[in-house]
């Protein structure tokens, strides 16, 4: 009766993401941490970082939302858009950690400030348009994130920078979709470049002037419900942003084919759950459509599957028996808690040999779930061990 | 009973991954008892509704979804769903209150939709919140739409749930006076009601509770009413601290050979390190219900369940919240 329990179907296994080669790779100068929300993205690009950092890279993390404790163990806890030495990195191999948190705004602000004269500048930052665009516009925080890369990137990795660093680790912002982070620059490129705002910027100009009648129509609707007020708010703003526009839309650019180049690497984070999957599963299909190099897969928050051979069915009857002479027995406490345990790894095996049939380019490296949170430097090298122990 | 008799709009927050969207399904099942409606809507365009109901893609249209969890007398009530996107919001309500003819068409073609939908600041946000408004209060223009005896909202993580809610104030910069304006308001008097109730999820880790602590002190720093917190994903309490240090292993091996299973020393060990990883979790877990109980909200528990979450586990976690009172 001790036979090995049947796991499904052997189902295809994915190769192995060897950590330690892809963090020693000096032709890698970025690597980028992207996955759904709540997979754990900040802890691994973290725990990245410093294996990297202590195996000798000059590393910089930009990170987007880390928790309290984690920021604060890192030194980053006050957001002034700079990064600064992590404290307490074993430097024995030469290498250093620098870490920041993105400030969203600022970064926007910075933007503005260095593509417009100072006057022009006040007037876009104190417009409402561009005030609401640089705080909650859907996006621009993945576009800001990118920005900042492509800053850090000119400045310290590139040749002709200054050389502080030679591999900048980038955790994604939370957003609902991997894709997110893919699509902002797009996204914020298009809006600027609409039919909408070349309307608003030239409404008695060449073709438009064939469309004039349309366009009154439209700005006496949008009078009627957003007042006078907020139309003329919107033109200046329109008007102000344009004169940017140029400049952002090269930089977004710039950034994006910097994300396409050799010296990439995506790492697509994930949990065991199907949506978180799936999510990476999408993300997977468009680095390959768009040409971008993916690393491999991480599957953080794994159940650690039992040791030995006793299957959930098993058990769960050898509790009932036992429960059944003695309620309160903790052996059968025990034995529902392993059957539970084996169900989970069941499942969750299931659900990443079904990634790997679709995928089964893809390297993939599993992380368990820790019994704590991270949320010091000896727990983040304690997930960078497991990253590599794979 | 319910401890939300009076709240006809239920919004389910949590940070990503603590399993709100399956709370808020689960919620709208149990408010769904005999000849009630209830009315489940999505925000993120995730179609996450009918994913978990197994059924196709749904519209900006009001669907039937399923039935409800019965009550005691045996008969469920309905539970429709509908599906929120800004652009389908934004034409529906200039169809509604603006009989704009030839210059809603030419909105469209002029980029005007997707220019308010993308990024005109607040837009996108309460497109969605004034549909959800509109289901709940029901504009006497929509003729023929169901009255919804309650509205769960499947709404944004709880780090962008108090800009998603307070609408007024995202339009305050922008829109001063004028129609949207005071539509805002209006909306803002109802969300800022008893009856509304705004329903954090957590998981008890220190992340995803330190989110929860913060966004109840956001929300009432704003007058948004506070619900209830739900703790999803609760491991199972089969064994005390004390039983754990009191295991022996020869007990635990007699005991296994006496339920017939054939004990090795590398099962019993296994066993026993199992539970003492379970027992380190659940401490933890202790910490963090200590967190939580301090918020002085009402709090309710759903298991974690092994084989993840199907449909009839969906009724299951519905009834759950329905003994603890949320339904």
């Amino acid at each position: 009766m001790n036979q090995p329990p049947r796991v499904g179907p052997a189902g295809p296994t994915a190769p192995t993401l060897d950590v330690d080669a892809l963090l020693d790779d000096p032709g890698i100068g970025i690597i980028v941490c992207c996955g759904s929300g709540g997979v754990g993205k900040t802890t691994t690009s973290a725990a990245l970082a410093l294996r990297a950092a202590e195996r000798g890279r000059k590393v910089v993390v930009l990170t987007i939302d880390p928790a309290r404790r984690l920021a604060q163990a890192m030194g980053i806890d006050a957001l002034d858009n700079t990064p600064r030495p992590v404290v307490d990195v074993d430097a024995a191999a030469g290498g250093h950690l620098d870490a920041m948190m993105l400030d969203m705004k600022r970064t926007f602000d910075e933007v503005v400030e260095s593509q417009a004269s100072p006057e022009k500048a006040k007037q876009i930052l104190e417009n409402p348009f561009y005030i609401a665009l640089s705080s909650s516009f859907a996006g621009t925080q993945e576009y800001m994130a990118m920005e900042k890369l492509g800053q850090i990137h000119a400045d310290s990795v590139a040749a002709g920078g200054d050389g502080r660093y030679d591999l900048i680790v980038v955790d994604t912002p939370p957003s609902r979709s991997a894709l997110d982070f893919l699509d902002a620059p797009e996204r914020l490129s298009s809006f600027l470049d609409g039919r909408f705002i070349r309307l608003m910027l030239a409404p008695t100009r060449g073709p438009a002037r064939l469309i004039g009648a349309g366009f009154g129509l439209i700005t006496n609707a949008l009078t009627k419900i957003l007042g006078a007020q907020v139309l003329r708010d919107l033109q200046t703003f329109v008007a102000a942003i344009d004169t940017v526009f140029g400049g952002f839309r090269q930089r977004a650019m710039k950034t994006y084919a910097l994300l396409q180049a050799d010296g990439t690497a995506f790492v697509v984070v994930a949990a065991p759950e199907p949506d978180a999957l799936r999510e990476a599963a999408y993300f997977v299909e468009r680095l390959s459509a768009d040409q971008m190099p993916l690393a491999g897969l991480v599957v953080n928050r794994a159940g650690a599957a039992p040791a030995g051979s006793l299957s959930a069915d098993e058990a769960m009857t050898a509790a009932a028996r036992l429960r059944r002479d003695e309620p309160t027995s903790t052996t059968a406490g025990l034995l529902r808690l392993h059957a539970d345990q084996v169900r989970l790894v069941e499942r969750e095996q299931r659900l990443r040999s079904r990634f790997a049939a679709a995928h089964p380019q893809v390297a993939t490296a599993v992380v368990p779930a820790l019994a704590s949170d991270v949320h010091d430097l000896t727990g983040l090298r304690r997930v960078g061990e497991l990253l590599a122990e794979q | 009973m319910t401890d939300w008799p009076k709240v006809r709009l239920h919004v389910v927050t949590g940070k990503g991954g603590t399993g709100k969207s399956t709370v808020a399904a689960a919620l709208a099942l149990a408010l769904a008892t005999r000849g009630k409606n209830v009315l489940l809507c999505e925000v993120e365009g995730r179609q996450g509704i009918a994913r978990m109901f197994d059924v196709d893609p749904l519209p900006f249209e009001e669907r039937r979804l399923t039935t409800g969890l019965p009550g005691p007398d045996g008969r469920p009530g309905v539970v429709h769903a509908l599906h929120i996107d800004p652009e389908s919001a934004l034409l529906e309500y200039l169809a509604l209150y603006y009989k704009l003819g030839r210059a809603g068409r030419a909105l469209e073609r002029f980029g005007v939709i997707e220019f308010a939908t993308t990024i005109a600041p607040g837009v996108r946000d309460v497109l969605l919140t004034g549909k959800v408004f509109e289901a709940v209060e029901r504009n006497s223009r929509n003729k023929g739409a169901i009255q919804y005896d309650a509205v769960v909202l499947d709404a944004p993580p709880t780090g962008r749930i108090v800009q998603f809610l307070n609408v007024s104030n995202e339009l305050a910069g922008l829109a001063k006076v004028g129609p949207v304006k005071s539509q805002a308001d209006t909306m803002m008097t109802l969300f800022r009601s008893p009856r509304t109730a705004v329903h954090l999820v957590t998981v008890l880790e220190e992340m995803p509770v330190q989110e929860t602590v913060d966004g109840i002190a956001e929300l009432r720093s704003v007058d948004l009413p506070v619900g209830g917190v739900v703790v999803n994903l609760v491991r199972p309490q089969d064994l005390t601290a004390e039983q754990l240090d009191a295991t022996d292993p020869e007990t635990v091996s007699a005991d296994l050979k006496a339920a017939g299973v054939e004990a090795d020393d590398a099962l019993v060990e296994s066993l026993i390190s199992e539970g003492h990883e379970h027992a380190e979790r659940r401490a933890l877990e202790t910490s963090q219900r200590a967190i939580v109980a301090g918020l002085d909200v009402p709090t309710y528990e759903l298991p974690r369940l092994p084989q993840g979450v199907d449909l009839g586990a969906l009724y299951e976690l519905a009834a759950t919240l329905r003994e603890q009172g949320l339904a």
